[in-house]
């Protein structure tokens, strides 16, 4: 165990060296994008929003029934099967047909050719799931329709929440979807999410629809409230234009009135749909709802043909503001909650960076000492070895730009107390071989030889926790256990590399002297 | 090295780990753990006043005139700082935490919120359930590990100083009220895989030493080994609890529950490596025979 080819030496040294070099480029400054590697801090570091939105999706399963029922009556009506009592209830459609097509319709909702499954092609799966009891069918998403619709969702979710978080212009987000109906927002740097909060709890669907001259709600009318809860209004269920037709929006001061407005501009089929509208009703006030609210409800005084228009309502610059944004950006197709917010200000932060690396300091110091008290110049080897360990883990964190968290910076003082174990067993075992060895090289070589099970032994146990925590942990912890993990490699090979080949040269140089540990 | 005679006292330790054990059950059971915002949900607030007239009582008195369910306020570190914790959690409101705010700052003066932590229910109901997995994960895993490494009486002896260990820890935590977290959930996975490092430590010279000696009863080989090892265990406490202590003083109050498990995990761990680990082989007879046997097999 203490012979070492020149070879061997020259790649531990060069190996340390570049990996080391990673480490002190975290305080250097270089031109260049792979030399200038830095660790990445962790929220809980370089302060800032940790938002997990969660999609409610269930207006979205109701929407795609609704539709879903239009297509099926079309269909069974070309068929010339008359199937009646369409019912959306509990995520779930349910009709009647006429007893003598049973058992058509339940061929029909088999046939993987039928138009009805136009998924099945696709996917080898059934879009919804039957259920037939006497003349009445119900049928919900399979679970393989709905992981579908849910992935659809979330994927024109991320896009939307992308664009709104980066129209706000925070510094570097991290959007990550999460599972099937979540979204990981990360905001480096920012101490207050209120705003983005307010932003990304809206769902931003604005349409365009007459207020009703009726003063009851009837069939094709709904009751809406206005935004500022003042009063309510019979609303055309028609809609005119959708946000969809939106092409900019932008907030601007209309000088007439002297109010902060929303102007918008419209993509041509919108301008067509919009200028046939307000040509046609002239005198009729036109809604403008948001989300369910009526934000104002101005009366047409003539055509708008151009495809610009404004929306006022009595909006503060930065409300105005906020709502181009949100007009901008799309809709969302479902409601997001927020589920989980974790905030750390920029001085928690830098006070946690400052105590993380005192306890570092303090930490490294004290085993030192206790290891060169312990072992004399044999500790000074082990320490060695702890502080090339030490520049290793960080030169690796660094180059593959790790996230250092808080419980990280823990995990890596613990590396420091835990890796001189491996030199430790090793001594010890040494010692113990010197009592009946007088040859100290053949000493030194079993003490390394026999002490190897037991180091890889405990070594892997630490790692197996590591490992368990990397997967199941979340945020901070992952940190620690990347940071414990990586530790745990370093360790060995600043142990089996660095430390034994300092102590094979110094041991076969001084072969003859007595008690050489 | 003076040969100190641990197995005189495996008979009174062991009865003493069993009612250390038997006791933290009791408190387990019947007083339960003190969960925070993670496993719990709701909302925990640290702020910091700009005038130290601001008191603990002061502060909860305007907390509870907000009706935000159940309040908790502690000192954090600083006579300045403090941690406030509330049932209620409210994130889809994006004003919710600027009106607590708000409200504060008129009752007590400017604050400034340094940590806004806000878990909802699902949330919290996932971490407390993937927390208990990865401890229950990590415990099969070194089973596995040592079973396949060793015979099954060192695995059931190993095993059973695991669950010592984290059973007393909890324990602890569980009488003086203090709060797990997240980080605790790290803490006890990082005592599991040092107090198997320990064990393992010993119980390789065990396996060595009876090979070397065949004559020599399992109870008197226990202590031949655990002396052999003593100056390594000895060293390696010392040195990971320097470093611990290090965290523990100097690492924040952020820090302080996590270091301070692991201490205890620590001291627990090389205490139970020595009596709970070793007991366990002398009272299961291994011998020579146990590991020639395996070994033909």
């Amino acid at each position: 165990m203490l012979y070492f080819s020149k070879l061997r030496v020259f790649s531990v040294l060069i190996f340390t060296l570049i990996i080391s070099y990673f480490t002190i480029s975290n305080f250097t400054k270089v031109d260049d994008e792979f030399f200038s590697k830095n660790i990445k801090l962790g929220l809980d570091l370089q302060g800032g929003s940790y938002l997990l939105l969660e999609i409610d999706n269930e207006p979205v399963i109701t929407q795609r029934l609704q539709s879903k029922v239009l297509e099926f009556k079309k269909f069974f009506k070309d068929k010339d099967i008359k199937v009646r009592n369409f019912v959306i209830e509990d995520k779930s459609i349910i009709f009647d047909v006429e007893n003598s097509k049973i058992e058509d319709v339940k061929s029909l909702l088999d046939d993987d050719k039928s138009e009805i499954n136009p998924y099945f092609q696709q996917y080898k799966s059934h879009q919804f799931n039957f259920e037939n009891m006497d003349t009445s069918f119900k049928l919900e998403f399979s679970d393989y329709g709905l992981v579908l619709l849910k992935n659809s969702s979330l994927d024109q979710a991320i896009e939307i929440v992308r664009r709104r978080v980066d129209e706000v212009g925070t510094n570097e987000p991290n959007i990550l979807k999460r599972g099937n109906d979540r979204i990981l927002v990360e905001l480096p740097g920012l101490d207050d999410p209120g705003r983005i909060k307010s932003l990304l709890g809206k769902t931003a669907n604005l349409t365009f629809q007459f207020i009703s001259s009726s003063s009851e709600e009837s069939f094709g009318t709904e009751k809406l409230s206005f935004e500022d809860g003042s009063s309510e209004a019979i609303v055309s269920k028609r809609i005119v234009l959708s946000g969809d037709n939106l092409m900019d929006a932008k907030p601007t001061m209309n000088n007439q009135t002297n109010e902060t407005v929303v102007s918008f501009s419209l993509d041509r089929v919108g301008a067509k749909k919009f200028g046939k509208a307000t040509s046609n009703g002239v005198g009729k006030r036109l809604a403008i709802v948001l989300d369910g609210k009526i934000i104002s409800a101005p009366e047409v005084r003539e055509p708008i043909i151009g495809g610009n228009g404004q929306i006022s309502g009595n909006f503060t610059f930065q409300s105005a503001t906020d709502l181009a944004l949100l007009l901008r950006s799309g809709a969302l197709p479902a409601p997001l909650n927020i589920i989980e917010e974790r905030t750390v200000g920029p001085d928690l932060g830098k006070d946690s960076i400052n105590a993380g690396i005192m306890s570092l300091i303090i930490g490294f110091i004290l085993v030192v000492a206790f290891m060169f008290y312990k072992y004399r110049f044999f500790g000074l080897i082990a320490n060695l070895a702890l502080i090339s360990n030490l520049f290793l883990l960080v030169g690796i964190l660094t180059l593959f730009e790790a996230t250092l968290t808080l419980p990280g910076i823990a995990g890596i003082i613990l590396t420091v107390g835990m890796a001189v174990d491996a030199n430790v067993l090793i001594f010890e075992r040494i010692k113990e071989e010197l009592k009946n060895e007088n040859n100290s090289i053949v000493a030194f070589d079993s003490g390394y030889t026999k002490s190897r099970t037991t180091i890889l032994d405990a070594n892997i146990t630490t790692l197996i926790a590591a490992v368990i925590l990397f997967f199941m942990g979340s945020g901070p912890i992952k940190g620690f256990s990347i940071t414990l993990g990586v530790g745990i490699l370093t360790t060995l090979f600043s142990v089996y590399f660095i430390a034994r080949l300092i102590t094979a040269y110094y041991v076969i140089k001084n072969k003859h002297k007595e008690r050489l540990i | 090295m003076k040969t100190i005679y641990f197995n005189k006292f495996y008979k009174s330790f062991n009865i003493l780990s069993g009612i250390l054990i038997i006791a933290s059950l009791v408190f387990l059971v019947f007083k339960g753990l003190n969960f925070g915002v993670d496993f719990k949900g709701g909302t925990l607030i640290e702020l910091r006043t700009d005038k130290s007239s601001a008191n603990i009582t002061k502060i909860r008195d305007s907390f509870n005139q907000m009706n935000l369910g159940d309040v908790s306020v502690k000192n954090f570190g600083n006579e300045t700082d403090f941690v406030v914790k509330f049932e209620k959690q409210n994130s889809n409101d994006p004003q919710f935490i600027e009106e607590i705010k708000t409200k504060l700052s008129n009752s007590i003066g400017t604050v400034d919120f340094r940590r806004v932590e806000n878990v909802g229910p699902k949330v919290s109901a996932e971490l407390l359930r993937s927390g208990v997995i990865a401890i229950a994960l990590s415990l099969a895993a070194m089973l596995l590990y040592i079973w396949i490494r060793f015979e099954w009486q060192f695995s059931l002896g190993a095993i059973l100083a695991l669950f010592h260990d984290v059973i007393i820890t909890l324990g602890v935590f569980s009488v003086f009220s203090l709060e797990i977290n997240l980080s605790i959930v790290a803490a006890v996975l990082t005592i599991v895989g040092y107090s198997m490092n320990d064990t393992v430590v010993i119980f390789d010279r065990v396996r060595e030493n009876l090979r070397k000696y065949a004559d020599v009863k399992i109870f008197e080989l226990t202590n031949i080994s655990i002396n052999e090892t003593l100056s390594r265990t000895i060293i390696t406490s010392v040195t990971t609890l320097l470093a611990l202590l290090s965290i523990f003083i100097f690492g924040g109050e952020i820090l302080k529950g996590f270091s301070l498990a692991m201490i205890l995990g620590v001291i627990f761990g090389t205490y139970s490596s020595i009596y709970i680990a070793n007991p366990v082989l002398v009272s299961l007879k291994v011998s020579q025979r146990t590991i020639v046997k395996e070994e033909k097999e």
